[in-house]
Formats: C-alpha cells, sequence, structure tokens
C-alpha cells in the first residue's frame, strides 16, 4: 500500500474538476491531485461531440472535447499533477482516500477534497417500466459513449424515452448516422431538455414529439422487437385503451441524471433529497469541514460553463481552507418556497454578495422570483419564461439580505 | 468430437448441472447439453436463492424429503465448490390472530418434516431480532440460509466438467428416437446414449413428449420480483416471509437479502399462457413495492435497481387444492429414460438430493465404477471487492489488471471480468459475465462499464460483432460499426 498526504484531492477528472484543480493551484496551493478513474481527463464531455459548449465562458461555440482540451492544456501548463485509471473506493470522515489504481492500492491522506464525480444515468429499473428484458435497452448517455468513442451503432429504429438533453441529442445523432428516430416519448406536458436542443435536435429533423405519453411495455425476449406507448392522465398514470405499439430495435432512455454521491455518502457528508447532491453553504463547503462540492454532483447543470464557474469557487474555498483563511462565519438557511424546486447554496453568511443557482417546478410565463425574509420581500426578478430545464442564475449583494435572518425564494405569477 | 454416451442429461439449470457433478464421481461417458448461452438462465436464476429449510413441504411428500436431505448437504457442498452462502435465518410474521395459527401448522409440519431448532416468537423477540419489521406472532427458523444460485448453477458444472461431464452449450434438443438406446437430434448433430435424463425444467414436457410420454403438461407460473439497492441492505437481518396465502401458487411476497447484499422483493404467483413469458407487469410491480413497503416502511421506489421474473415449473393447475409434488422416476414405458417434472420451489435447496437420487436410479440399471480421480473442490475466481485493503494491495502488486475498477457499483476489476470470459464453461455473454463477476449489477445497471467489457471482450478474443450478446444468439448489442447504415 502506498501513503500518500495531499493538500487537496479532487475527485474526477471531468469539467468541474479541472476547474476546481486549476482554480486551487492559481490560489496558491501546489500539492494537489486529481484523481480520474477513465482512461483520459475530461470526464462525460468526451463523448459529447456535438457543439454548443463554451458559449458563457469563451463566446466561442465548441463541442466538448474541444471545450475540455482548453482544461486539460492548463491542467499540463500549470503541471497539476494527476491519476488516470484510478478509481476512488472509499473516503472517510477523516478525509482519507482509498484509490485503486494499476500500481497499487494508494491511502491518501488530505487536508481538502473537492468532490467532482458528476452524475450517472437514472435507469429502466428505477422507473419501473414493465415487460421483457431484451437486449437493446440502452440509456442514452451509454449509447453515446458506444456510439461516439467505440464507434459501435446500438440500432437502426430508435424510440427514446425522456426528452432529457442526452436523449434529444442522441436523436440528432442517430438520425445523421442513418438510423431512424421513430418517436420521443416524454411524460410531462412539456420537454425536459433545453429549448435549443428541442429546435435542433427535433424539429429540424422532423421527429416526433409525444407529450404526456410513456413506454408501458416492452416486447422481445432477446433483441427488442417493440415498445408499447400509452397517453398519460394527469396524475402521470397510462390511460387505458391510448396504448400504441412501436416496431423498433431500440429503447433509449433519457430520463434522469443522478448525481453519484456514494462516496460523498461513505465520508458523512449529507446529501439534499431533491437535489441527490451535498448541502452546501456559500463556500461549496459540505457538512464536512473541508470537502467541497461542484459541478454535477452537487446539482445536474444544464449548461457546462456553470460547471466551470462553480468549481472555480470550489476551488478558491478548498485553497482558503488549506491556508486556514476560510472565514468562518454564522450562515443562515435559504429555502426553496413556493414553485422552486430547489435554490443552492443552501446556507450563506449575509457578509457578501452571494450567486445563487436555482430551478423552477413548472415552465412559464411573465413570472417573479421574489426573495424574502419572515417580514419582507427583499428582492423582485422579473422572468418572462421560467422552464425546469434551465437553471435560474441571481446574485444578491451583501448590502440587500444585511442582517436577515432566513430567506426564501419563490415564484409569483405577473398580471 | 465424441457422438456417443452413456448418459445424457437434457438442461443446464441447477438440477442437471448437479446430477452431472453428481455422476462425475464415477467413471462415466455422460454428456449434459443446454439450449441456451449459458447454465443457470432459466428458473434456476430466476428465485429467492433462498436455501429452505423444509417446513413448507407437506410431510410424506418427496418434496419434503430431498428438500431436508439437500438443506442438510449444503453447508458442505457450498464449502466444498466455492460458493457464497449465508445462513441468515428466516421470520415468517403473522400479522393478525388468524395468521398465528398458520404459523404453529407450518412448525407442526416442519417438525416432522425434520427442520431442526423452529421457534414460534413474539412481537418482542421479534423487534430484538428484525428492528424494522412489524408482526404480533412469527416463526423463527435459524438454519434457513441465502446462497447466489447463479455461482452455484456455475460451480456444479465446472466441478462436473473438471471431472470429466462434457457440456455443450447452445445445444437445443429438437428431438429423440429410441431404438434400444437414445439418439437424440439436436442443433449441435445427433448423440447417441443408452440413459437420458430430462432436466429440462419448464420445457421437460415436450422432452418427456418427444419419447411418447405425454401424461405430464407444465403449467407455467410467473413469479416477478424487485431488486433494492445495496444501501438497504441494513433495514433486515434475515429473511422476512408472510404467511402463505392458501393457494398453492407461492410462499406469498417476501424479502430475501441476496449474498451480494440487495434485498429482493418478491416473488408473485401468476399462472400465464407461455413457459417463457418473463416480463414484469405494471400491476404485479406496483403490488410488490406496496406488499414490501407495508413490512418494511423505510424503502422507496428510489432503492429500486431492477425487476425480473421467473416461471414455475408446475405440474398443479391453477387454485389446486393439492401442492403437487417433484416426478423423479425412470419412466416405466421408456426404459433408460429418466424423468425429473416439476422441479419448481424447492428444487434449488433440494438438487443435490434430486442428484443423488437419479444416480441411484441410474445404479440399478448400470455399473458405476468409482472416479478415483474424482477433485470435490472448485475454487472460485477472487471478489477484489471482498477482501481487506492489505490483501487488495498484494493482490494489484502481483496482477495490475487488479488495480483497474470495470464496474464502479460492485467494484469489480479488469482481471475479474477476464477471469469471467475465460470461465471453463466458454459462456461469453454479458450476462455471463455478470453471474460470474457482478460487474453491471449495481444501481447503474452496467451503463458504465458494458463498453468497458465490450472492449476487454475485443482485447481477448477478436470477437465479430455478432458475438457479442446480452445473453446469446439473438441477443445482439450492436447491429454494426458507425457508417455501415450510410453505406
Amino acid at each position: 500500500m502506498i501513503q500518500k498526504e495531499i493538500d487537496i484531492v479532487i475527485v474526477g477528472g471531468g469539467p468541474a474538476g479541472l476547474s476546481a484543480a486549476i482554480s486551487a493551484k492559481r490560489n496558491g496551493i501546489d500539492n494537489i491531485l486529481i484523481i480520474e478513474r477513465n482512461e483520459n481527463l475530461g470526464g462525460i464531455l468526451n463523448q459529447c461531440i456535438h457543439e454548443g459548449f463554451g458559449v458563457e465562458i469563451f463566446k466561442e461555440n465548441l463541442t466538448g472535447p474541444e471545450y475540455m482540451q482548453r482544461f486539460i492544456d492548463e491542467v499540463e501548463k500549470l503541471g497539476i499533477p494527476y491519476m488516470l485509471n484510478s478509481m476512488v473506493i472509499d473516503i472517510n470522515s477523516d478525509k482519507e482516500l482509498t484509490v485503486c489504481c494499476r500500481d497499487d492500492l494508494y491511502k491518501i491522506k488530505a487536508k481538502s477534497i473537492i468532490l467532482s464525480m458528476g452524475c450517472r444515468e437514472r435507469t429502466r429499473g428505477q422507473i419501473c417500466i414493465p415487460g421483457t428484458r431484451p437486449s437493446g435497452i440502452y440509456t442514452a448517455g451509454t449509447a453515446q459513449n458506444l456510439i461516439n468513442l467505440r464507434n459501435y451503432m446500438v440500432g437502426k429504429r430508435i424510440v427514446i424515452l425522456g426528452s432529457g438533453d442526452v436523449g434529444l441529442i442522441m436523436a440528432r445523432r442517430f438520425t445523421l448516422e442513418g438510423a431512424k428516430v421513430l418517436a420521443v416519448v416524454e411524460i410531462l406536458p412539456y420537454s425536459s431538455g433545453l429549448p435549443r436542443n428541442m429546435a435542433q435536435c427535433l424539429d429540424d429533423f422532423g421527429i416526433p414529439l409525444f407529450l404526456r405519453h410513456t413506454i408501458v411495455n416492452t416486447h422481445g425476449n432477446r433483441r427488442l422487437e417493440a415498445v408499447t406507448i400509452a397517453e398519460v392522465d394527469e396524475n402521470l398514470k397510462p390511460i387505458k385503451g391510448t396504448e400504441k405499439k412501436i416496431e423498433c430495435d431500440t429503447l433509449l432512455l433519457s430520463v434522469g441524471l443522478i448525481p453519484e454521491n456514494e462516496l460523498s455518502k461513505n465520508s458523512g457528508v449529507i446529501i439534499d433529497e431533491t437535489t441527490g447532491g451535498a448541502i452546501v453553504d456559500e463556500n461549496l463547503e459540505t457538512s464536512v469541514r473541508g470537502i467541497f462540492a461542484c459541478g454535477n454532483v452537487l446539482h445536474v447543470h444544464d449548461i457546462v460553463d456553470f460547471v466551470t464557474l462553480e468549481a472555480e469557487k470550489a476551488g478558491i474555498s478548498a485553497s482558503r481552507f488549506v491556508k486556514n483563511k476560510l472565514e468562518r462565519y454564522e450562515m443562515i438557511k435559504v429555502n426553496p418556497g413556493v414553485g422552486i424546486r430547489y435554490v443552492l447554496p443552501h446556507f450563506i453568511s449575509t457578509k457578501r454578495d452571494v450567486k445563487f443557482f436555482l430551478r423552477v417546478m413548472k415552465p412559464g410565463r411573465n413570472k417573479m422570483i421574489l426573495i424574502k425574509d419572515e417580514n419582507r420581500i427583499i428582492k423582485r426578478i422579473p422572468k418572462l419564461r421560467v422552464n425546469p430545464a434551465e437553471m435560474i442564475r441571481f446574485e444578491l449583494k451583501k448590502n440587500e439580505i444585511k442582517g436577515v435572518k432566513e430567506l426564501w425564494i419563490e415564484m409569483e405569477n405577473v398580471n | 468430437m465424441k457422438r456417443e454416451f452413456d448418459i445424457l442429461i437434457i438442461g443446464g439449470g441447477v438440477v442437471g448441472c448437479a446430477i452431472a457433478r453428481e455422476l462425475s464421481k464415477y467413471r462415466v461417458n455422460a454428456l449434459l447439453v443446454e439450449k441456451e448461452c449459458d447454465v443457470a438462465m432459466g428458473i434456476s436464476g430466476r428465485n429467492s436463492g433462498v436455501v429452505h429449510a423444509g417446513f413448507y413441504m407437506k410431510p410424506g411428500s418427496l418434496k419434503a424429503e430431498l428438500n431436508i436431505k439437500g438443506h442438510r448437504m449444503m453447508p458442505k457442498l457450498c464449502e466444498e465448490l466455492d460458493v457464497p452462502y449465508q445462513r441468515v435465518g428466516k421470520l415468517v410474521v403473522a400479522k393478525n390472530e388468524q395468521e398465528v395459527e398458520c404459523l404453529y401448522k407450518l412448525k407442526e409440519a416442519g417438525d416432522e418434516n425434520g427442520t431442526k431448532n423452529l421457534r414460534i416468537i413474539d412481537k418482542e423477540e421479534i423487534k430484538k431480532l428484525e428492528p424494522n419489521v412489524e408482526g404480533i406472532k412469527a416463526l423463527h427458523s435459524p438454519t434457513s440460509a441465502i446462497l447466489d444460485p447463479f455461482i452455484f448453477t456455475i460451480a456444479l458444472a465446472e466441478n462436473a466438467l473438471r471431472n470429466g461431464i462434457r457440456i455443450l452449450l447452445d445445444t437445443e434438443v429438437l428431438g429423440i428416437e429410441e431404438n434400444g438406446s437414445f439418439t437424440v437430434k439436436t442443433t449441435k448433430g445427433e448423440f447417441k446414449s443408452d440413459f437420458v435424463v430430462n432436466s429440462a425444467g419448464l420445457f421437460s414436457d415436450r422432452i418427456s413428449e418427444m419419447v411418447g410420454i405425454s401424461k405430464y403438461k407444465i403449467y407455467p407460473c410467473r413469479g416477478e420480483y424487485h431488486i433494492l439497492d445495496k444501501n438497504k441492505r441494513d433495514l433486515i437481518n434475515g429473511m422476512i416471509y408472510p404467511v402463505p396465502p392458501r393457494e398453492f401458487g407461492g410462499l406469498g411476497v417476501h424479502l430475501t437479502p441476496t449474498t451480494d447484499d440487495n434485498i429482493f422483493i418478491g416473488p408473485s404467483a401468476e399462472y400465464i399462457g407461455e413457459v417463457d413469458n418473463v416480463a414484469n407487469t405494471a400491476e404485479i410491480m406496483e403490488r410488490l413495492f406496496k406488499e414490501a413497503k407495508e413490512l418494511l416502511p423505510k424503502i422507496s421506489k428510489r432503492d429500486l435497481i431492477r425487476s425480473f421474473a421467473g416461471i414455475r415449473p408446475k405440474l398443479i393447475k391453477a387454485n389446486s387444492k393439492e401442492p403437487g409434488d417433484f416426478v423423479i422416476e425412470e419412466s416405466p414405458d421408456v426404459r433408460g429414460f429418466i424423468n425429473l417434472i416439476g422441479i419448481e420451489s424447492p428444487g434449488l435447496t433440494a438438487a443435490p438430493a434430486i442428484a443423488e437420487k437419479v444416480v441411484e436410479i441410474i445404479k440399478k440399471k448400470m455399473k458405476l465404477k468409482i472416479n478415483q480421480k474424482f477433485k470435490p473442490k472448485r475454487k472460485a475466481p477472487v471478489r477484489f471487492s471482498k477482501l481487506s485493503d492489505r490483501e487488495k494491495s498484494e493482490l494489484i502488486r502481483k496482477n495490475p489488471n487488479y488495480g483497474e475498477i470495470v464496474c464502479r457499483c460492485e467494484t469489480v476489476t479488469k482481471q475479474e471480468i477476464i477471469d469471467a470470459l475465460k470461465n471453463p464453461l466458454g459462456a461469453r455473454s454479458i450476462y455471463g459475465v455478470r453471474k460470474r463477476s457482478k460487474a453491471t449489477c449495481g444501481r447503474c445497471q452496467g451503463g458504465f462499464c458494458i463498453p468497458k467489457i465490450v472492449k476487454i471482450m475485443e482485447e481477448l478474443f477478436q470477437p465479430p460483432i455478432d458475438d457479442i450478446t446480452l445473453k446469446g444468439e439473438g441477443s445482439q448489442l450492436f447491429i454494426g460499426k458507425t457508417k455501415d447504415l450510410r453505406r
């Protein structure tokens, strides 16, 4: 066994991990280690060969690998150490990591840890799709990996369940490869993907979208032969008599992403049931002192540029923690109110300006985001359109929240 | 290859493989044929994985006798074959006074059958044994156990193979001619044999019919299950069963821990038309979860990672008053043809005892010489996740493939995938890897590791694209390479 002591260990070398590492290094910490389980840095963006990345940060429209390469180059230039093909198999509450790699098992004692493991896809098992279990049922990201990184074509007649972004991107990818995407089936009355992906991936290729529908059966014992779709009622239960069988060889699932926090839980980090990620304060520090979280392991983002920005913040906080310069203010709670699914961070000090991320429950027009304390409305932010697929960011200045004891964020209609 | 055998076994389920292994203690020319790409592809791999202690079976039945015998044989057998086996014990929980009566009946049957240490316990003791379970009284069976039914079947087959039994996968029996001996026509050609053992499970009535015995009919009875994430394993200590329903469909929806620390919820019991319809249904999936939640309020739908179904090969129709028994006999009409029909629960537990019984039948007809070279032991490949840190480190230093984690959810290393792919039986599907190594069994259900497993398959065998399958012929993962559809 190899023992090591590291100031900041970064778990995961994707967009969040690399940005956090660069920021920690620039803030004066040299003893950093990035641990990446795959054979390359870059994480999931390596398989996202479509464009649409970097518009916020670089004002350029890049592909996933192009976007990541800028960060990989920076990591190399700054000489930040990283381990590839290396998997953290445990983190304990003393911030000791157990890492498995081809040389040996490492025990790494960290002063600070940045969690940036990303997320995994929700599977068929979790949403209880009835039917047989043949080959040809893939989550969208797995299909994306097989097609884009391994050049395997997984099917030619495709039905996609869920209108999440990965599913939409894959609908276009399959079409470009010569496969036929027969339907995208979405249980909700609206898409769960970004509007631009709806337009560019479905509308531009004439791919039909069935809203308020779901898959109620899969057919075929060996390879998928067909799926049955049905309309759902307002409780999302299938309506009898609306079933329709679609012959296909592939069912792609794009039914949500789940932050991968199994390691975080081992270390004692407390998880928010709604986001599936850690509960954090304005420094992105979790319930375990010195452990920070950022990127999709904290909450699933819509746009990678925001992951990068969030991770920079985690890098700064971790470096301040290591230098014993992270201020310990008393924190107040931030609560999601009516119409708001979640808001991050969960706790703030009111001593600094804070940037918030939130997601709404439902799409809508002419809305107002209200920021309240116990007695009054602190701020109103008008929104012409809101969409659960799109994160909303806003900032509160310290003078706006001075003396506040607790915050509520709500959404209100504008007449 | 050789085409003439003393004994030909049809079916690579747990019973067929147990018979093969039992026969390998003797110097015989025996062949086992299995129509699927691997062993344990039918009911043997689609059940609760329970080693029953014998109190459910009607006293005096063959089921009771072989259950008790199999239960006694199991600890030593699992040790010899290096099969995960845990004596976790079982509670049959009564929720009202009427059900309490049933507990006493079960205990009485168990005592008569020879089940050891059965006790009726009260509410307080239930809470002590199982703090998360509600009930007014329970039958406690401390000797009830669980095992890994896939690994058990695989281990029996591997050990039989090592001791000289031939095993052919992907070999379906198409017809049998009887003319003094048997000519068995299969998808891999014809084989001659003096004895034929019909351990074809759900298809045993059809095989029987091939030699003109048409008095048996299998009534398929489907049981659906959910699998809970292993992070819920601590909610129970042992198995939690309800009082069995009146109809002889099954034992009632129960909670069974697995040797991989998941919990099974199920099975339902529903008579269906086809023997191969292992689909899950919306109504039963919903009902299973609801019933499990009544037993264990602390679970949520988020904790479900997969659902599956198995089919009981029943010899009795729906709503029968009698439970039905195993048929294990040399056919009085067709000499040398040994029928095993209706081998449902407790077939897994009874398998080693059934195997002994079949060999006894053969012994009466044919002189079996002891195989002096018989090696009873089989060593399982390493399970990295079960080792201590020190052992892990030592292993990686010896072989770096142990340092590369392929399946992140179950912590399965590259070397374990290689071991699974290079298994002695030559089974190479994703299911084959799953059963042996447990890769893809976790909460991401193979989303991350299937591409990696395919890559390892390529490194080892350079398989043609059509040979990369989920579970054998017809279940190809890919239709070709990218750009193929554009050509």
